[in-house]
């Protein structure tokens, strides 16, 4: 069991109210992440949850049980931190052991489960050095054997691969699915990466100024972003927005396009523009277009190779079906 | 290029005496006092035996003879081990709820500690003395104890604050993850974790204690007096004996220097920790 209830949740540093009065639910061994730009207050949530943070009002559910106020080593939930928090005076096996000793299970039991984590996550060579003697993935994947052997009711990943390099956090992503996917147990991670979370997520939980500003299933939020803000958080490169007469001829006060739902012609189309920057990565092209009349910087993202290249005039045309309208507020129109 | 060259032949040079003078200075004293420690009483005196004298021991057999040194030295022994053991009980808490639960009022009393260090130990004699003999406690160990923590408990506090504040806040949170209570997070990671400051503070704190003259010569006389006592005993009441005086100091800063000569390496980051980082 793993659900995680967030009634009325607040929390403030001093003057400052960094989570205004919050409601969440995180179903039983789903994958739910929090995405946001860094300030957000997605670390003071998930910490709420852990109880690494005390809450200012409101009552952190666990398995229908009021943890509130219940101290974090009492939750039954693990947390794989960013910076790995090892021991480092402990070995591989006794910092993924250490959880067990603390709640006093048999050495039996113990060498069993880190025999089984170790083997699961790679580690078995590794068992009796110091994290200082590992590399950044190895001592990742130390941290999450530790959280494992405990056999929590749910995994808190607080940007558990930020610093890792591009290549390991691609392999680690998919270790953590993965492990999702054999375990099925609750997983909360905590991410400003949004191809992490369209990646890894059943559910996104998007947040702005502590504020809830979407949650739903990765596809969910691509197709459908309920204001500009998610709009241009989902989704690589950033949504497109136009305002002015442009929008207003769709009846919206601000429309959106993505890169990809963007038609690219040397000849024809609906807006001329010059080629600011093309990056070409084989698989697709991105080509960032000057001048179109519109406001900025038009981005457009073609599968891929294009022979554009800086000064070329190009045409681009919007695929009608995939024009998102905003009102005055932001919000989303139909 | 050149410019660079000769002015680093200089400093080549010119450092190291510096520093040959600067080391003789701090020296000297404790040379001379040992040096006199062998001379007699009225040769301790006499400048033509500044250097050229014939050493003698009768200072020392005298000091153990006489003066009773071993039971003093015991006295700075029990005194100083238990005053850096209650300071270490009692500071090791307090530096980590200030280092990882911080509040609002931390600094003001981190402050506020150090102060108490700022009044005058003058200041308090009556007082104390008064205190100390109306309660029964004049001469003992258990208040020249008290007292000895009580004076180096603000600098123990500051010092393993400092050390502290060096251990990353996500290991001691993960150990509450990993269930562990406040008790467990100082014994089990926080003290494997500050190991060796905590043993440099110690060995300071023993040091600031072992020489500690102000309260252990007034407040005690025999049963709980220590080497700083001894020290003063033969400072007056029959003129000025050199030699002796000097024999007596030398056996009192003797078992410290050679504590301070094999725990070099631990005192020096400690007394250097938090200025190069």
């Amino acid at each position: 069991m793993g659900r995680i209830q967030l009634e009325n949740v607040t929390k403030s540093f001093g003057d400052v109210e960094v989570i205004p009065p919050l409601n969440l639910t995180i179903e039983d061994g789903e994958f739910a992440v929090f995405v946001g730009p860094s300030g957000c207050g997605k670390s003071t949530l998930l910490r709420l949850i852990a109880g690494l943070e005390e809450t200012s009002s409101g009552n952190v559910i666990i398995d229908d049980e009021d943890m509130t106020e219940v101290p974090p080593s009492k939750r039954g939930l693990a947390m794989v931190f960013q910076s790995y928090a090892l021991y480092p005076h402990m070995t591989v096996r006794k910092n993924i052991a250490f959880p067990m000793r603390m709640a006093g299970l048999d050495e039996d039991e113990q060498e069993k489960r880190i025999t089984a984590a170790a083997k699961a996550l790679n580690l078995t060579d590794y068992l009796d050095r110091k994290p200082g003697q590992l590399s950044g993935g190895q001592r990742q994947r130390v941290a999450i054997g530790r959280a494992i052997v405990r056999d929590p009711s749910a995994f808190l990943f607080d940007e558990p691969l930020s610093n890792l390099d591009a290549a390991l956090r691609v392999g680690m992503r998919l270790e953590i699915s993965e492990m999702h996917n054999r375990m099925q147990t609750t997983m909360i991670y905590v991410t400003h990466d949004q191809v992490e979370a369209m990646t890894m997520a059943d559910r996104i939980v998007v947040l702005q100024a502590g504020v809830i500003e979407q949650v739903g299933s990765p596809l969910e939020l691509y197709h459908e972003p309920r204001n500009k803000f998610v709009a241009g958080f989902i989704g690589s490169p950033k949504m497109n927005f136009i305002s002015g007469d442009e929008a207003a001829k769709h009846g919206a006060h601000t429309i959106g396009i993505r890169p990809e739902h963007t038609e690219v012609s040397t000849t024809e189309g609906l807006w001329k523009g010059v080629v600011g920057v093309a990056e070409h990565l084989g698989s697709d092209t991105f080509i960032h277009v000057h001048d179109t009349g519109l406001a900025g910087t038009f981005t457009v993202r073609i599968t891929g190779d294009i022979a554009v290249r800086h000064g070329d005039t190009v045409y681009l045309t919007p695929q009608a079906d995939q024009i998102h309208k905003f009102d005055t507020e932001g919000l989303r129109v139909a | 290029m050149a410019i660079v060259a000769q002015s680093s032949k200089l400093s080549n040079v010119l450092w190291p005496v510096l520093a040959w003078i600067v080391g003789l200075l701090f020296f000297f004293p404790i040379f001379w006092m040992v040096l006199t420690s062998f001379k007699t009483d009225a040769d301790a005196v006499k400048p033509e035996y500044l250097l050229w004298f014939t050493p003698t021991l009768d200072n020392y057999l005298n000091m153990t003879e006489n003066y009773d040194y071993w039971r003093f030295a015991r006295n700075s022994v029990i005194t100083s081990v238990f005053a850096t053991i209650f300071t270490l009980v009692v500071g090791i808490p307090a530096a980590y709820a200030m280092a990882f639960n911080p509040t609002k009022r931390t600094k003001d009393v981190l402050m506020w500690m150090l102060s108490t260090k700022m009044l005058p130990a003058a200041a308090v004699l009556y007082p104390m003395t008064f205190l100390t003999k109306s309660l029964g406690l004049f001469d003992t160990h258990f208040m020249i104890i008290l007292v000895l923590s009580l004076i180096n408990l603000p600098i123990v506090i500051w010092m393993l604050f400092t050390y502290f504040k060096e251990i990353p806040k996500d290991i001691i949170e993960a150990g509450k993850m990993d269930g562990v209570d406040t008790l467990g997070e100082i014994k089990e990671i926080l003290i494997p974790l500050a190991w060796g400051g905590i043993a440099s503070t110690a060995l300071l704190c023993f040091i600031f204690c072992w020489n500690e003259a102000y309260w252990t010569v007034r407040l005690t006389t025999t049963d709980a007096a220590t080497l700083s006592k001894l020290i003063e005993g033969n400072r007056a009441p029959e003129g000025l004996f050199f030699g002796r005086l000097s024999a007596v100091s030398t056996a009192a800063v003797g078992p410290i220097v050679v504590l301070g000569w094999f725990c070099q390496k631990q005192l020096v980051q400690g007394l250097t920790f938090g200025a190069v980082k």
